[in-house]
This record gives C-alpha cells, structure tokens and sequence, in this order.
C-alpha cells in the first residue's frame, strides 16, 4: 500500500473592497462599485481554479480572508468563492477559517452564510472602543453598532473572535487606550490584537501628523500623538492587563486564550509556506516569495491575457518573484521568528539550514544579550522585554548584507 | 609647418560672476564653426559635471578656434576660459599668463561689479589688454551707454567703442570676432630660440600619463625632443604635442612660440608637474625660467577623512592628482581619535572647499568624512616660540600660551542702499570693524569692513545674499594677523571627548556656540538604548548640555497577509542609517555631524 502523503499550504485570500478608506489605512483597498467587485471575483474564481490544479499534492490548513473589508461583500459572493475553493483544493477537516469582519458591516444573513461555508474564526476590526477616537480615525461605525455585531456573532455561534485595538491614537493618553482595552476584555474575545498606530507616507494621517512622527522619533515633546514614553507606557500595561486576564502573549502585538493563537498568522512567523490570491497578495512557496498586480484593472483583465509562457512562474497575475538566497532564508527565520515570544529552538535553525546559528549570527547574539534585548535558554533564543520594546533595532542586526 | 605670429590671439575672457563669461566663449566657438551646433551643449568650455550643475567655471579651459576676418585672413583665437568666484583668482591669474590680452564681459544691466575690477586688476597686473565688451543688451533694463560711461569711469579704459551684444542671442558676435582681431596684440617670440613653455595647468590621464598644457613663450617643441622641468629637475621624451579642440585633444606636428597647446611626455610620477613651472629643452635649456606664479597659500583648513578607512590609499591618490593642476590644494596626514587616518587639507576658501570634496566624492568614488574649516591661527607661546595653528585639536595647553592671533581680511560689500542697515548689522554680529562707507552713484554703496577671516569662511556668503536679497557681492583680502581673545571648545560625546568636533571660537561667542552645538548634535546623534549626554566645555570647564534620550520603544507594524516585503525595507533602512554612521566608543555617529558647526547659524 502506498501512503500518500501532502504537504499542507495556507491560503490568504485579498478581498480589497472598502465601505470608505480610513485616514490612517495604506492597505491595499478602495471603495468600489458593484460592477468592478462582480468582476474581481469573477477574476479571483480563475485564479483559484488556477492553483488548485497546479498545487493538487497540497492540502490547506488555514485560510484567512482579509482586506479591505470582506464582510461588505455580500453573501452570495463570498460563499462562491468559498465554494471556489472547496471545488480546488482540499482543506484540512480542522482547518482555522478566518474572515475579517467591520462593525456595521455585518447582518445576521452573512453570518448563517459564514457558518455554512465554513467560516470558524473572526477578526473584528474595532480598533477603540471611544467614538471620538473612532471619528478621528475615519471608522464608518460606533462602539455600540460593534457591540451588536459581536453579539450576533455569538448568537450565531463564532466561539473563534479576534478584536483589533490600536493605540498611538492622535490625543490618546495611555490611560485613555486602557480604558478601551477594557471594555473589549470584559467581552471576553478569545484573542486580542493590540497594534500601535504607525502614520504611513502617502495617507491623510501623515499629512497631518509627520511633524509629530519626527518629534517622537526625536524622543521630544508632541503635539498631538503621544509621546514615546506614552507608547511605552501603553503597551506595557496592556501586557500586564492582558497576561493577568488570562491571555497568552504569544506574539509583540498579539494575545489569545490558550490555544486560541491564531495558526494563521504564526505561519507567517515560522515560514510555513502560503499561497496569496488576489489583489497585491503575497505568497511564500518552497523558498520562493511572490507577489501579485497591485493594480485591479490589470488584475481582472489579467486571465483573458494569459498565455502559456507567461505563467511560467504561476498566474500571469503575479507580478514579481524572488528566489530566496540561503542568507535571505535565515534573514527572515530570524527577524520573523523572533517576532514570537518564545523565539525559537537553536535546533530549529540548525535543521533548516544545516549549521549552528552561531556560525552565522554569533556576533549578533553575543552583542544583543550584552545589551540585554536577547535570551537563550534551554536552547530557545526570544527577545527580552526590553529587546521586544525596541524590536526594529533587535531585528535589523539579524540582516546580513 | 610654421605658423605665423601676427596670425595668432592668444586671449581669455573676464568677468564678475554671472556676467555671461562662459555663454560668450560658446557664442564664439560656435561661430567659427568649430563645433557643429550638434556638437554643441550648452557652455563647452565648462565640461567638468561639477561646473554644469553649479553654472560655474572652476578649472580654467582652453580651445582653439579658426576665425576667417573681413580682412580675408585666417587667425587662430587661443580661448582660455577663467572661473568668475573670489577663491579662484589663483586660477584666473594662470590663464591670464598665457594671455596676450582679455575680453571684459560686462553686464549691461548691472554694470561694473566688485570681481570685475578684481579680473581687470589681475588682468593689467599681467601686462595684457582689455577689451571691453557689454553683454546682455538683449535685457529690457539694459543700459549699454551708462555702463560703457562707467566702465570708463571706474576702471579708466576705453570703451565707448565697445561691441554691445547679447551672448544668449549672438546677437553681434562678428563684432567681437573683429576687435579680437585688431585690439588684441599678437604674440612675440623667437621660434629658434631654446624652449621655454610656461605650465599654466595639466590634467592626469591614465593611457598618456600627465598631459602639460602650456604657452610657448620661446622656441619649438616636438615629438623626440627630450623636455626638462625647470623647477622639479624631471626630464623625459616628447610622445604628443597638441592643441585644444573643443572639448578635445587635437595632436599636430610641433608647438613654436606664441603657440597654445599641450604636451605629453608619459609622465607618471604626478609630482614632477608644477603647474607655474616652465618646461624647457633638456639638451638646449634657456638660462633661466619664466616668473610662474605668485604662490598662493591657503586660508582655509579642514580634515577630510576617508568614511571606509579601508580607503585611505585611494584618498591619498586621489588628493595627488587633483593637486598637480590645483597646486593651491594643500594636504597632509593626520589622525584622529574619532575618525582614524585622513588628511588635514589647506583650501582657497569655503567654495573651493566644497568643490574639492565633490570632486572627490565623484571623480574618485570616495565617501568622504569632513571636519569643520578652521582658519590659520598663530598660537604665542610663553617660551617665545609661535606656531601656525590649522588644527584645533592641536592646540597646546593655554597654560603655555602667552596670546593668540587671528587672521582678518579687508572686505569689501557693494550693496544697493536698500540692504546697507541689515548688512551693516550682520557685519556687527561677525565682530566686524567698521572702515567706510561710500555711494558708487545714487543706489549703489561701497562698504569696507575688515572682519575677521573665521567669521566668514562658515556661512557668510550664505547670510549675505538672503539678507540683501542676492544685491550685495562680496570681495575681500587677508589684510593680516590680529591678537584676539580665542578659546578652544570642545566637545564631549557620552563623556569622551570628539577631537574632530573641537573648534577655536572668540571667548565672548563661546557659551553662545557651545550651546547650540550641543542643541545641534543632539539632532544629529539618534537615540542610542542608553542616554547620552553631549557635552561642551572650554578649559575642561562645562558650559553647555544637552542629552539624548534612551531609545525606550521601536516596534513594527502589523504584518499583512504575510507581505513581509515591507517589513524586511523598514529594517534594511534601520540597518542602512549604521552604515553612515561612525562607531566612537559605543556611540555611533552620522558622519554629517562633524560638519555640525557649519550650520550653527541656521535657522
């Protein structure tokens, strides 16, 4: 008897769409009319059917559909494209679903349709739970309309519910972000992300506020965004906060109730590989990253287009390519890995790439635990608090060229 | 072939800066059709990048042109271009001294200005004609009668029959063309006497080695003849001679007297060319060599420091041959605690200077580290011995010294009477001692200050164009040393104290500098995990303190949908900001930094 076993692949599906573009949001999404979604999805479908046949000795383990906002498209469109999927690939009977979801977004219609196609987790973006807060943002929704869409969610049985909070928020104390938290903790999610607010270039927030970003990258006085010493503040009572209530800080920004980690999002950290369709997505393939048009006409006209050569390298969508190089494989084992608050095992390393990490990374290690922001113990390598607190800096020693 | 004298002008153009010097030299070249207006871009005679971008002339040029007269005779034009700045006289005064005569280019609008009377001077002191020409008539504010009157006025030459023409246009080029021709004297010398060239600049090329560009004054040199160096002794054979053609080398059997034209001799050691020297016949020498130049010695000091000290060689080949036709580029090694092995370097002025790093930086693909300029100071020590001080860090223990001195320069500022208040108060501001003040006529003021030279070589030029609204030109000269009351302040970076960040203030200004150095580096130095204090003390004294703040949080942001692109760019940046950095003790540095007290004034 053969055995015949498949490796397993997650699934990232873009969905790009927007009731309305946040100030702060540099994601890739828009609001667009029903014509252009109808044929978005129409293009998605091809590029599943695509992949399926091309990675039939794969079988998925999470799938995770993100945006945009997904939850405005209605149910008929997302429960074809599930459908999609389930027709291309096979999906793993314990599969992690995740659709992320906006307040007021949501009927309980879309709901009974989630569960019925499969849909086990979901990220609720709340991002504060103080309507000011939510104005200044430019968040279509109140705490009160979120309110109501967990509680439908409960009703209809999602016992699977991510909430993201953001602090750093314009005018928001740290005691001000705590008091958010709280009010999200006594709902009880089985995971809360806790992000800071970063002003990106090219969104109305940095227009606004890039004088602040450079006072507080100056470690001076603000105007407006909190101060440094205030971010810290924040992010050190919510992991008190949160760790007393019981979750398990098991990522910088992420927490959950044991065994509620996101398998999603962790693969990203490990380098599980993934396959991304959809607008702009990213895959991670065997050692080899891609990524699609990040422009929605070329991406729906895309499969009409498509000839044999040039899906060399996969749907005509993708857009770039890049083999990773052995140095890049450990670059990203180790910026990402470390992303993780148990790190990694020395032995994990050793296996993926055949030497001691210290023949490689010695210096960096020797240097960081001097400066206190790396630990190794029994064989686990991790940031230390204070080595997650100024992570960019711990992370770029690990960059080898 | 023997070329006759009387057909030859060997002559430059002078002007003030941004009179239309280098646009006519174009005019001229393309109206004797040495270059197709194909071949043409725009300003010719200025092909080094550095002088394009910056509109400049730096290293003076020359072309050879053919130009057929109404008189039916062809003449050869000899054109040497000059830079126009005030750090460059050095350079104007060699072309002049391969001149027999100069085209003063005058703006019709602007008249005559501090550099013009600076170039005439320098140009009469040369023994050579000056022919007058007015340029820009094409200007709807024009004067060309008022300023052929002043120019006749002020300088005291003829020049009520001057061409009035437009550059920009060509609008009466043929003009110029035929007083070349007849107010420009022709060369003398005797062809058969032994050889004697006068270097007025050289160039170093890889595939020929040293390439001579000279002016005969007596005699023939050929290809075979064996050449010496007067003043350096070096003698080697003849492999090329040449003339200029525009923006090119144009090899011909031999150069005789009156001639313009280069010489290649496979010369490889670059310090056998001294760019003044005269080079004559080894086996016919002439008894004795030409005057060359007055030396011109450095008013401005600074270290400039390899950023990879693995470069160090390269920087030191590089300043080598940049020197062999900058002769007034001065350098020698020096260390420093901060930045390691460099060169203190001696400069013209502040744009000389810049010009001198840029070229560097492009010229030799050097990443360079500079320090702060410092002028000469002399240091009176109590045991009667006086040093020349060009390095701050260098300075010995005031216990040892009995008095300082500065250099101070006569500065002359022609301004219109709108700005005379606010430039007479920022020359208060740099200890300036007031002198005179005259009207050139009913707008126009002459200022004479003398002002002490380290007051002016930072940003002086900078202030003086935005608080005149660019009306005012500037000029000045080293008038002499004058006792001063000079400390050293020193700066202390997380309590060690930076050498290359020292410098020599006046005791009054100290606790002013100090301050806003301190203020100013703490910009410049990023957050560290630990605090840093940055310190500024004069005598081992503290007068100043600022401190840079732990770095306390620096988090990524969210990573979505596994694009990890952007988060790998965030660190690299991280990464690559380190790169520019200099590691002192455990603090790293941006190289900008040490160039801190430059922009003390700023804002």
């Amino acid at each position: 008897m053969v055995i015949f076993m498949k490796k397993s692949m997650q699934l990232y599906i873009h969905i790009p769409f927007c009731v309305k573009k946040c100030a702060y949001c540099d994601f890739l999404s828009f609001a667009a009319d029903e014509k252009i979604q109808d044929a978005y999805i129409a293009a998605l479908q091809k590029e599943l059917d695509f992949y399926g046949s091309k990675y039939s000795d794969r079988y998925i383990s999470t799938i995770f559909i993100g945006g945009g906002t997904p939850s405005w498209l209605n149910e008929g469109s997302m429960a074809s494209i599930m459908d999609c999927v389930y027709r291309n690939f096979e999906v793993a009977t314990d599969a992690e679903i995740t659709i992320e979801c906006n307040p007021g977004t949501v009927s309980d219609a879309k709901f009974i349709v989630y569960k019925e196609i499969g849909i086990n987790r979901l990220s609720i973006g709340l991002q504060s739970a103080n309507d000011e807060e939510l104005k200044i943002l430019g968040r279509i929704h109140t705490f009160e309309q979120f309110l109501r869409t967990y509680d439908k969610a409960r009703h209809h049985g999602f016992y699977n519910i991510n909430v993201d909070l953001m602090s750093a928020l314009p005018g928001q104390s740290p005691e001000g972000f705590i008091s958010s938290l709280k009010k999200v903790v006594r709902l009880k999610p089985e995971h809360i992300s806790a992000y800071s607010l970063i002003i990106e270039e090219g969104t109305p927030f940095y227009d606004k506020y890039q004088k602040d970003v450079k006072l507080r990258e100056a470690g001076c006085k603000t105007t407006m965004l909190p101060t440094e010493e205030e971010e810290y503040q924040t992010t050190k009572w919510t992991q008190e906060l949160l760790q007393e209530k019981g979750y398990h800080w098991y990522e910088i920004s992420n927490f959950a109730k044991p065994g509620k980690e996101c398998r999603h999002n962790i693969g990203y950290w490990k380098r599980a590989d993934y396959l991304g369709v959809g607008l702009g997505a990213a895959s991670l393939i065997d050692n080899v990253r891609y990524a699609n048009t990040r422009d929605i006409y070329a991406y729906i006209d895309c499969p009409e287009k498509a000839t044999l050569q040039e899906r060399m390298y996969g749907w005509n969508a993708v857009e770039s390519r890049e083999v990773l190089s052995r140095d890049a494989q450990m670059e990203e084992f180790m910026f990402l890995g470390l992303r993780m608050i148990d790190g990694f095992h020395r032995e994990e390393f050793e296996k993926s790439f055949g030497v001691a990490i210290e023949g490689v990374y010695g210096t960096e290690l020797k240097r960081l635990q001097q400066e206190e922001l790396l630990l190794q113990k029994e064989g686990r390598i991790r940031l230390t608090e204070k080595g997650i607190d100024v992570s960019n800096y711990a992370l770029s020693q690990f960059l080898l060229s | 072939m023997s070329i006759d004298q009387s057909k030859i002008r060997n002559f430059c153009i002078i002007a003030h800066i941004d009179h239309g010097k280098s646009t006519l030299a174009d005019r001229i070249i393309e109206h004797t059709g040495t270059l197709t207006s194909r071949e043409m871009q725009a300003q010719v005679l200025d092909n080094m990048d550095l002088e394009r971008e910056r509109g400049i002339t730096i290293k003076s040029q020359a072309v050879r042109i053919i130009y057929k007269a109404k008189d039916g005779e062809e003449y050869i034009f000899n054109l040497i271009d000059t830079p126009g700045h005030v750090d460059f006289n050095y350079e104007v005064s060699r072309s002049l001294a391969a001149c027999d005569g100069a085209i003063l280019v005058v703006d019709a609008a602007q008249g005559v200005e501090a550099q013009t009377l600076a170039n005439v001077y320098l140009a009469l002191d040369h023994d050579l004609d000056v022919m007058p020409v007015i340029n820009k008539i094409d200007l709807p504010s024009a004067m060309p009668d008022e300023v052929a009157q002043e120019i006749e006025d002020v300088i005291g030459i003829e020049a009520m029959d001057a061409p009035r023409i437009s550059a920009k246009t060509g609008l009466n080029i043929e003009d110029v063309l035929e007083q070349i021709v007849n107010k420009i004297p022709s060369p003398t010398g005797d062809a058969d006497a032994p050889l004697k060239a006068l270097i007025f600049d050289a160039l170093y090329d890889s595939y020929k080695g040293v390439i001579v560009f000279c002016r005969i004054k007596e005699g023939t040199v050929k290809v075979g003849d064996k050449i010496k160096m007067m003043a350096t002794g070096a003698s080697s054979e003849v492999t090329e001679v040449g003339y200029f053609g525009a923006g090119q080398f144009i090899s011909c059997d031999e150069l005789s007297a009156g001639m313009v034209g280069y010489i290649c001799a496979s010369i490889k050691n670059v310090r056998d060319t001294q760019v003044g020297d005269t080079v004559t016949n080894a086996n016919k020498p002439c008894t004795e060599a030409l005057p060359g130049y007055k030396k011109v010695n450095p008013m401005v000091y600074c270290g400039i420091y390899p950023a990879d000290s693995a470069k160090y060689p390269d920087l030191r080949d590089a300043l080598e041959k940049l020197q062999i036709n900058d002769a007034s580029l001065h350098f020698e090694p020096e260390t420093s605690l901060a930045l390691g092995f460099g060169f203190r370097c001696g400069f013209l002025g502040l744009l000389h200077l810049e010009i001198i790093q840029e070229r560097l930086e492009r010229e030799f693909d050097l990443d360079l580290v500079t320090t702060a300029p410092s002028v000469i100071y002399r240091v009176h020590k109590m045991d009667g011995e006086m040093i020349e001080l060009t390095n701050p860090s260098n300075l010995p223990d005031p216990t040892e010294i009995e008095y300082m001195e500065e250099p101070i320069v006569s500065a002359e500022i022609m301004v219109t009477k709108d700005y005379v208040g606010s430039i007479m108060t920022l020359c208060q501001e740099r200890r300036g001692v007031y002198i005179s003040m005259e009207y050139l006529d009913a707008n126009r003021a002459l200022l004479k200050y003398d002002l002490p030279l380290n007051e002016i070589i930072y940003d002086f030029f900078d202030a003086l164009k935005s608080r005149s609204r660019g009306y005012a030109s500037f000029d000045y000269e080293l008038k002499g040393y004058e006792r001063s009351e000079l400390v050293k302040l020193d700066i202390l970076i997380n309590r060690e104290q930076m050498d290359a960040l020292s410098f020599i203030v006046f005791r009054d200004n100290a606790y002013e500098r100090g301050r806003r150095m301190c203020e100013r580096l703490k910009e410049e130095i990023p957050r560290h995990l630990f605090e840093i204090p940055i310190q500024a003390a004069v005598g081992g004294k503290i007068i100043a303190r600022e401190t840079v703040k732990a770095m306390r949080k620096d988090v990524l942001a969210k990573c979505y949908g596994g694009d990890i692109s952007r988060k790998r760019k965030l660190l690299e940046k991280q990464k690559e900001g380190k790169k520019r950095m200099r590691q002192v003790g455990n603090v790293e540095i941006p190289q900008e930094a040490f160039m801190s007290v430059l922009k003390l004034d700023e804002d």
